[in-house]
């Protein structure tokens, strides 16, 4: 006989998690009494949301399914930014929350919250336990749920009477059976064939690369792919570092904040190769002129994404990593496009990115030095708004998994505890949380964890005084009116050392190396607070609903 | 737009209902009818929507559908031969004398039965597609509808085709 928080945490094991980030409470007690001598590593965060971020940043850096726990109620709840943020970039991770017990479902308990029913949304699936029998075949399930197929967030709702109840051990199934859950990994024959007959008949052909080939592992396959087709790449926000950005063949990001010469190559292509993406409004800008002379080429794993806003010629639902593998293995000759590549080439070389030079410090320059000290072998994290888009302009990433940062949801406060998350998964490298003075401040209290643990997550504010993507906008778009956008100064180095964390404070551009090079030299966790030029804007831009070759404040308008 | 009568395979299990629901609103579309009950497999439900929405817009909404772990088939019906039903109840005002006598010539005219017969109301049973119940109701309102309850459209398609597991 063993209680149902013994098999939820034998259940873990099994499916080799080593670490659960979590806040204690009343109804899962049971379950902390079980961890309290189990070999799972528990870090005790701050707040609930940064459980949840923490567990999305390890499964990003890792590629595994992360695993958060929290008590009912209100601690269940604070989880479902973190859950929301991972539905919408597919990350896997497995949401644990304890219950009422179940006699007291619906009772408007203390502490109950319809948690399965609020994250019905923004979950793959859902269970709300109600036996101790079945922990072990949900526990199952609910990894295999967030690992496979499109990945994705699932969450166990367990009633604390299913933590204390004692049940038979039930034998384990050896192979999830989910009679309505059949992802298709394998493309469809005839479509890959298809498709690269389009794609050798192509004058101008690019690659538009995202989050999928990140998620599916499928880096190296798509750099084959592309060199031996000759075809340019540019990859979404989601996408950065499954090609390194210095390949000859790589354009950069594209979309609102992408680079001059990616957009320009989107708008003249006449066959678009999309590939684990799904063709996000701030990527697509207007849809209709977003690509307007391309038959369009799109793999993704889930068919819900072909199709959903942007017309399709080529449909291939499938894994990424598996259909690329099947094209590569097509394929007969290679490709050339030089004539193609020379007129990208001479866009590069006319409108590349911008980093001013003027004595002033600038955060392009923060980034730029930060890319040429850790060459790309670190994980960049971001938080949200200007300091995210900078870093993924400026910063050089050259590995897949090594940029995390929330895309889809655009979570500020992200950065943080997902950098925490990701240390976890990448203890061999340095971790960096590229933020603005207000995203930090959204979840600051995880200085506290990581002082705790001694988590050396390297903290770098882009410190404007403003809430600056908005004030940017404000700016450009609202006739500088800047409405409730200005933060007081904050002695972010001061706060950092209440919480026993070094950390320096940088206004020139002098001292940015000689700080970054102090922030990886110590063993702990640091905090650099860079006093930016206040009202930098990111560019070039794209202004909303444009079409993506109308950009502002780049070479050409 | 144009309505679509989509049959949905589902597991029956406690929410699942809600999970495909939840799909329709989160999108803004009104679901027009809605029927669900058990079916030849037992331990599945078949749930029968009728929702107003373009072909794309009900592709989509169908797509997310099958995401679903708990949807195991879905197809929409609407272009296909198909039978479709609903019953409906009225309880219309039925003094006696010649309003009586009528409604329940009308109620045979449309083939519905009278299940229920009280001292100053009757209760007519009918059977049929959305237009005939909408044409019957109409017609009886003249004599006053006190309550008027219908169930959602089930449909299933002519021949051997079937929404099925395919088991």
């Amino acid at each position: 006989m063993k209680t149902g928080a013994k098999i939820l945490v034998e259940s873990l094991q099994r499916e080799g998690t080593e670490i659960i980030f979590g806040y204690p409470g009343g109804v899962v007690l049971p379950i902390y009494d079980e961890l309290y001598d189990s070999s799972l590593r528990h870090i005790l965060v701050r707040h609930e949301q940064a459980a949840a971020h923490a567990a999305d940043g390890y499964a990003r850096a890792s590629g595994r399914v992360g695993v958060c726990l929290a008590t009912s109620g209100p601690g269940a709840c604070n989880l479902v930014t973190g859950i929301a943020t991972a539905y919408m970039d597919s990350v896997p991770i497995v949401a644990l929350t304890g219950q009422v017990p179940t006699n007291l479902l619906g009772n408007d308990a203390f502490q109950e919250s319809d948690i399965t029913g609020i994250t019905m949304p923004v979950t793959k699936h859902n269970y709300l336990l109600k036996d101790a029998g079945d922990v072990s075949r949900v526990i199952k399930e609910a990894f295999y749920i967030a690992g496979t197929g499109r990945p994705g967030p699932v969450l166990v709702d367990i009633p604390k009477d299913v933590s204390t109840t004692s049940v038979k051990d039930v034998p384990v199934p050896e192979q999830v059976h989910l009679r309505g859950y059949n992802p298709t990994y394998s493309g469809h024959k005839r479509q890959i064939e298809k498709a690269l007959q389009l794609i050798m008949a192509a004058e101008r052909p690019v690659i538009y690369a995202g989050g999928g080939v990140i998620l599916s592992n499928a880096s190296a396959e798509l750099i084959r792919i592309a060199t031996e087709l000759g075809i340019p790449v540019t990859t979404t926000l989601m996408g950065l570092g499954c090609i390194p950005c210095d390949h000859p063949l790589n354009l950069g990001m594209l979309g609102m904040h992408g680079t001059e010469y990616a957009n320009f190559a989107i708008t003249e292509c006449d066959v678009l190769f999309a590939i684990g993406v799904r063709f996000d409004d701030r990527v697509t800008g207007k849809t209709e002129t977003f690509a307007p002379h391309a038959k369009i080429i799109h793999i993704d794993i889930d068919p819900a994404e072909i199709g959903k806003n942007k017309r399709v010629d080529v449909p291939i639902v499938g894994d990424t990593k598996t259909v690329l593998t099947d094209m590569l293995a097509c394929m007969k000759k290679k490709g050339i496009h030089d004539a193609w590549i020379k007129k990208i080439k001479h866009w590069k070389q006319h409108h590349p990115l911008k980093c001013p030079d003027d004595g002033c410090l600038h955060p392009q320059y923060i980034i730029r030095q930060m890319s040429e000290l850790l060459k790309g072998d670190a994980v960049i994290v971001s938080e949200v708004g200007q300091n995210q888009m900078w870093a993924a302009q400026h910063f050089c990433f050259r590995h897949p998994r090594t940029w995390i940062t929330s895309g889809g949801l655009g979570t500020m406060g992200y950065g943080l505890p997902a950098a925490m998350g990701a240390h976890f998964a990448r203890p061999d490298v340095p971790v960096f949380d590229v933020a603005g003075d207000g995203s930090i401040q959204m979840n600051i209290q995880e200085f506290g964890t990581i002082a705790h643990y001694n988590i050396p997550v390297k903290v770098a504010i882009l410190n404007n005084r403003y809430l600056g993507m908005v004030r940017q906008w404000q700016e450009l778009f609202y006739d500088r009116r800047y409405s409730y956008t200005e933060l007081p100064s904050v002695e972010f180095v001061k706060i950092a050392n209440a919480y026993g964390i070094e950390g320096i404070k940088v206004e020139s551009p002098d001292d940015v190396m000689p700080a970054l090079k102090a922030a990886i030299e110590c063993d702990g966790p640091f905090v650099l607070d860079f006093r930016i030029e206040r009202e930098e804007n990111v560019f070039p831009m794209v202004p909303a609903g444009a079409a993506i070759n109308e950009m502002i404040g780049g070479h050409s308008r | 737009m144009k309505p679509h009568t989509l049959s949905i395979l589902v597991e029956n299990k406690a929410g699942v209902l809600s999970r495909v629901t939840g799909l329709f609103s989160r999108r803004g579309f009104n679901i027009e009818s809605l029927a669900v009950g058990p079916c030849e497999e037992p331990d599945m439900s078949r749930i029968t929507i009728v929702v107003i929405g373009d072909d794309a817009q009900v592709e989509q909404v169908m797509k997310q559908l099958n995401k679903l772990i708990d949807v195991i088939k879905v197809s929409d019906l609407t272009d296909n031969e198909r039978v479709e039903r609903e019953l409906a109840l009225i309880k219309v005002t039925a003094e006696l004398g010649t309003s009586r006598a009528e409604i329940m010539q009308i109620a045979s005219i449309f083939r519905a039965s009278i299940v229920d017969v009280g001292a100053k109301t009757l209760i007519l049973q009918v059977i049929g597609d959305t237009d005939k119940i909408d044409a019957l109701e109409k017609l009886l309102r003249q004599y006053g509808v006190k309550e008027f309850v219908r169930t959602g459209t089930v449909g299933i398609l002519r021949g051997s085709k079937t929404v099925t597991s395919g088991k």
